[in-house]
């Protein structure tokens, strides 16, 4: 279990977050930059002080500031892997791993060192340079030479950002074997929710140096607590005021026009958030109102073709988001300055305070 | 591309964009002409100057002779002691932030704008046998004046600030990450130093102490003021040109010649062993 209960500073950020990962989870942070993401993690390898905090990893103390224990990060082993991996320039890959392992003798660490790269099938590069390794493979050799310290907690910071999207789903793959099978806890940052749902257990999203909700990944999107957290999620959010109406329903007159309703409670100031891939589009002519159905009225700004996928962008006096598939956008005849209707179900609509 | 009439449109736009680069390619070439053979000019000149049988003559010249052999230990001492003391204290100015800093870092470039003259007044003010520290060497039988330990001195007061002010920018410029990676990979502060720091840095230290040696090779007016121009004990190889500037003129265009020769071939070599010890963009 790695507990740790840190307040310090990051910038002109105020930072105060308790985290808290059992043994073989796998906690996501996820935040924008400047979250203080990257710090949190300096903090608990020990290679930056908090101003007051505590970490506990297992039964060992590794920080407390009440108790003046600070150990140097040098005794807390803690396997970190750094934005963009951080290998030794001057090292080959095997001597990058073998950079831990001191106390053994000098054939037994290339041993080790081989051994460890073999399971990651990089026995094959072992002499060659960082520099001329792909991505992939300095990740790789980045995630052999943190475990070769038989760590307590992994700590891995954007550990797919430096990667090109075609390799980054491998290594995604591969990366959440590791963290599975590795046992300890393991605690990552990373700016893009869904990389952190892919890889975490839970997520924390973070902003301004606070955890605003912690969770599952599908209970964050689907219960977000705050419009940041639903925003974060990927979910298109609209603000607007909300009152009781027609029974179970919520009926939230939007800014700048427009209403929506939703099953979620709510009153006064709030935002609603809905994701992409909920969102229909049809002709404007189009019929038949169902109050469990709600329809804007939106102008098609940008169409970005992901995959077999269209996202649309739309504005319907604020502006929102689309997903639609790419045979739905050619029937629809979708162009830029197009009007359409946007509707989504009021089951499918979150409802935050503001 | 959408063309309106305009008169800018009537032109053939390639025209223009050609038309500026032509002059401003000519005076790039034209100051570099300039600069370059206002530089090499001069010391083409000595090795005009100077024949083959003057240079290997006067290598048989015991005066010389002296004055290299003690330029090339003085200076080599000098240098070794830069790079001991002057490593850890230019990483402890890249690593550490503390009041005062940036006084430290101005008073540390100082040398390198002090006029010799001024440079050796200083040095004879600190360790002089009137000087501040004068009566405590004393007290520990240390002579410097007059004495080749006082070139040795005199050498590394101006050039540790080459060496201090590119060390210190090299191990600045080392990416945060990897001390950081090499502490929780069990290494203490010292071994991440000399295990990591060091040997990423090293292009730039090889650079820096190349840069100080030449500066040390050439120091000539602090040494003059400060430790003499006695021959076999202080008389360096400038100070010994310009001893046979004012007697011989050939034999201090000869020991010119001997001097480009030799800092051009140290020069070389530090590039050829930096060339092996550098690994590319990967070494920032």
């Amino acid at each position: 279990m790695l507990d740790a209960e840190l307040i310090g500073a990051v910038g002109d950020v105020e930072l105060e977050v308790a985290l808290r990962v059992s043994e073989g989870e796998c906690l996501a942070l996820a935040g924008p930059s400047g979250a203080g993401k990257t710090t949190i993690l300096r903090m608990i390898a020990g290679t930056q002080a908090p101003a007051r905090g505590r970490v506990r990893c297992g039964d060992e103390v590794w920080l407390d500031s009440q108790r003046g224990v600070a150990l140097p990060p040098e005794h807390r082993r803690c396997g970190y892997v750094p934005q963009d991996h951080g290998l030794f320039p001057h090292l080959a890959a095997w001597r990058n791993v073998a950079y831990g392992l001191r106390r053994t003798g000098r054939s037994e660490r290339r041993r080790r060192a081989l051994e460890l790269l073999e399971r990651f099938g990089l026995a094959h590069r072992a002499s060659a340079r960082p520099e001329t390794l792909s991505g992939g493979e300095r990740q790789r050799v980045a995630l052999a030479r943190a475990l070769a310290v038989d760590p307590r907690t992994l700590l891995l910071d954007e550990p797919l950002a430096a990667l090109d999207s075609r390799a980054r789903a491998a290594a995604a793959r591969e990366l959440a074997a590791v963290l599975r099978g590795a046992g300890i806890p393991s605690l990552l940052v990373t700016h893009d929710f869904h990389e952190g749902a892919l890889l975490g257990d839970r997520v924390a999203v973070i902003d301004r140096g606070r955890v605003i909700q912690e969770g599952r990944p599908e209970e964050l999107a689907a219960a977000p607590r705050a419009a940041f957290v639903a925003e974060f999620t990927g979910a298109v959010v609209l603000t607007g005021r909300a009152y009781r109406d027609r029974g179970p329903l919520t009926v939230i007159e939007l800014d700048r026009g427009g209403t929506a309703t939703a099953t979620d409670a709510g009153e006064g100031p709030v935002a609603i958030s809905v994701f992409p891939w909920e969102i229909t589009l049809g002709p404007c002519d189009e019929h038949g109102h169902d109050s469990a159905q709600n329809r804007l009225i939106a102008l098609v700004q940008s169409l970005t073709a992901v995959g077999n996928r269209v996202r649309v962008g739309l504005e319907a006096g604020q502006p929102l988001v689309a997903e639609v598939t790419q045979a739905a956008a050619e029937d629809l005849g979708l162009r830029v300055g197009l009007e359409v209707t946007a509707s989504w179900k009021a089951t499918a609509t979150r409802v935050t305070a503001r | 591309m959408i063309c309106l009439p305009t008169a800018s449109c009537r032109r053939p736009s390639s025209t223009v964009a050609r038309a500026r680069p032509l002059w401003f390619a000519l005076l790039l070439a034209l100051a570099s002409a300039i600069t370059l053979s206002f530089l090499f000019l001069p010391v083409l000149a000595i090795f005009v100057n100077t024949g083959w049988g003057r240079l290997v003559s006067s290598l048989g010249n015991s005066q010389s002779t002296d004055a290299l052999r003690l330029s090339l230990e003085t200076t080599a001492i000098a240098t070794a002691v830069i790079a001991l003391v002057g490593t850890p204290a230019a990483y402890a100015l890249a690593t550490r932030s503390f009041p005062g800093k940036a006084v430290v870092l101005t008073v540390i470039e100082l040398p390198l704008v002090l006029p010799p003259a001024v440079a050796g007044i200083a040095l004879l003010a600190a360790f002089g046998p009137s000087g501040i520290l004068g009566g405590a060497l004393k007290h520990a039988h240390i002579a410097l004046v007059f004495q080749t330990a006082g070139v040795v001195v005199a050498q590394v007061f101006v050039a540790s600030p080459f060496y201090l002010r590119m060390a210190q920018t090299a191990f600045a410029g080392i990416d945060r990450a990897l001390l950081d990676t090499s502490r929780t990979l069990g290494s203490t502060e010292a071994g991440t130093f000399a295990r990591v720091a060091v040997p990423v840095a090293m292009p730039g230290l090889t650079a820096g102490l190349a840069l100080a040696w030449g500066r040390a090779l050439g120091e000539f007016g602090a040494t003059l003021m400060f430790a003499g121009s006695l021959e076999r004990v202080t008389q360096t190889v400038p100070l010994a040109i310009y001893e046979e500037f004012a007697n011989d003129f050939p034999a201090a265009l000869a020991l010119s010649a001997i001097l480009v020769i030799v800092s051009a071939a140290v020069l070389v070599a530090v590039r050829l062993v930096a060339g092996t010890v550098a690994f590319g963009s990967a070494g920032r």
